[in-house]
């Protein structure tokens, strides 16, 4: 593909950040041909991460959100549009509505959306909710506003733990229920989650883990209160399913490339691959719903539902399309964060494998620390909690995969050295 | 083709502010820079608005510049870049 072609037709499907910075990368590369973005939601790009919070809070409108954009009018937006299919012989996208938009290179950045409640019937009663769009938080925007006796939560993941944390901020009372032992338990593991959990708690919010929701009760339509699996009753008149995401990928299925419900697979330059593992050199992925091998993870093949992901790798992508020749296959250090109330999580690296887990900086007790961990004697991941400025230094050790623990930290706690722990995995 | 649902229409186009939190490290100049439209809460969480209004844009330049970190995007529709 000659750079700067203006002949080629080329399509962004999906319209969230990824998308947009693919989108914005690909005119700054200096692809110059018709560029058309398609989305399922009818709104321009805009920003997931406040939603959760102020959204909710009601200190910004939903509709607020919008991300900032360097896109001009050569660009041909459809939005309110799904595609539902990919026919890459004809190199043509259909759509839900019949119409086909064709193309000659692809980017797919269709992301994920929030997983259902398994019990479809219970999972649409009025005052059950889950988040993940902009309409999803202006709908539990109003739920909260109309203050609700109590706010259930399932789930305490990062979406669970932010909404809880918030309900409490906004003084109602809340129940957040999650089968493992701690919050953030699958990513932070239960070590450091629990010192997530006390801080939850000291924020009032009524944390039931160890528990897991069996059935919610449905009375003239409305949610009005959830059955526990151990016969605990929990009253509340709004629920929020909180269990994670769920890749869009069932438009890929018949297009003969490798894809299913954890991501569509790239190869380390990015391009996607078909069922045979060859690379199609014409498409390219990015963002939450695309899987591919992290170097710095020895070729692990991961998906990664972050902020700041999506933004590298939605560039990456869109000046690959572009023409422009990698340098290498993408690399980008993994990182997010999450404003539980007025806590900030910050994360650098993938904590997934680890073995061991060091509180090297701060006091766990005291709500502000870092935590490191480590595999076979190597940093893979930190994380800080309201320490953020601490953070870019351990993130050095964990792109550099510097020996664990790692020396030199601790400088602030001389007397008591690093503390080693098991991180609590399931 | 549709239109995008939030298309300003009538008053002046607003601006549009994302800030990446994964650099931001709550040095907080953009708060002294804008206060109306930057505070932080509790040790480092930094609130922010996303659509402030055109007649702002000279504080929200001032906060952009101001960031030790670099964190603050602004688009500006209503000003030629």
């Amino acid at each position: 593909m000659a750079q700067g072609s203006t002949t080629e037709r080329a399509v962004v499907v999906g319209a969230g950040l990824a998308a947009l910075r693919g989108a914005e990368a690909m005119r700054a590369a200096g692809f110059t041909g018709p560029l058309t973005l398609v989305g399922a939601e009818p709104y321009r790009p805009y920003d997931r991460p406040p939603l959760s919070k102020h959204v909710l809070a009601g200190e910004i409108r939903a509709d607020a959100t919008t991300l900032p954009s360097s896109l001009g009018a050569d660009v041909e937006w459809q939005l309110g549009r799904s595609v539902t299919r990919l026919d890459r012989e004809s190199r043509t996208l259909h759509r839900a509505d019949g119409g086909t938009v064709p193309y000659d290179r692809l980017l797919i950045a269709t992301g994920t959306r929030a997983r259902p409640w398994p019990n479809p019937h219970e999972g649409r009663l009025s005052g059950v909710f889950t988040l993940r769009g902009r309409d999803d938080a202006a709908a539990l925007r109003a739920a909260l506003a109309a203050g609700p006796r109590r706010v259930l939560v399932i789930g305490a993941g990062f979406i669970g733990c932010e909404v809880a944390s918030l309900c409490r901020q906004l003084g109602l009372p809340a129940t957040l229920v999650e089968p493992g032992p701690t919050p953030l338990g699958r990513v932070l593991g239960s070590t450091v989650g629990a010192f997530i959990g006390a801080i939850l708690e000291g924020r009032g919010v009524d944390l039931r883990h160890g528990s897991e929701v069996e059935w919610l009760e449905d009375e003239g339509g409305r949610f009005v209160r959830a059955h526990l699996t151990d016969g605990t009753r929990i009253d509340a008149d709004v629920a929020v399913i909180a269990l994670g995401a769920v890749r869009n990928t069932e438009w890929l299925d018949g297009s003969g490339l490798s894809a299913d419900p954890g991501g569509v697979d790239c190869d380390a330059a990015g391009f996607v691959l078909d069922t045979d593992g060859q690379p199609d050199p014409r498409i390219a992925a990015a963002g939450d719903v695309a899987r591919f091998p992290h170097p710095l993870y020895g070729g692990r093949r991961v998906a990664l539902e972050h902020w700041s992901h999506a933004v590298m790798q939605g560039i990456h992508a869109g000046q690959l399309l572009a023409g422009a020749k990698p340098e290498g296959p993408y690399a980008g250090l993994p990182t997010f964060w999450s404003t539980q109330g007025d806590v900030v999580i910050k994360s650098a690296g993938l904590t997934e494998g680890a073995d061991a887990v060091a509180f090297t900086q701060g006091e766990p007790g005291s709500g502000r620390f870092i935590a490191v961990y480590g595999r076979a004697g190597r940093c893979i991941a930190a994380v800080s909690v309201d320490s953020a400025r601490w953070l870019p230094a351990y993130a050095e050790l964990v792109a550099a995969g510097a020996p664990f623990p790692p020396q030199g930290a601790a400088a602030d706690r001389p007397s008591k050295g690093i503390m080693v722990l098991a991180p609590g995995f399931p | 083709m549709s239109t995008p649902a939030d298309a300003s229409s009538g008053s002046p186009p607003g601006l549009r502010v994302c800030v990446d939190l994964n650099l931001c490290q709550a040095y907080a100049q953009c708060c002294y820079a804008a206060p109306r439209h930057f505070r932080i809460e509790g040790h480092e969480a930094l609130f922010y608005d996303p659509a402030p209004a055109a007649q702002d844009r000279a504080d929200i330049e001032r906060a952009r510049v101001a960031c030790p970190v670099q964190a603050i995007r602004v688009e500006d529709p209503g000003q030629a870049s």
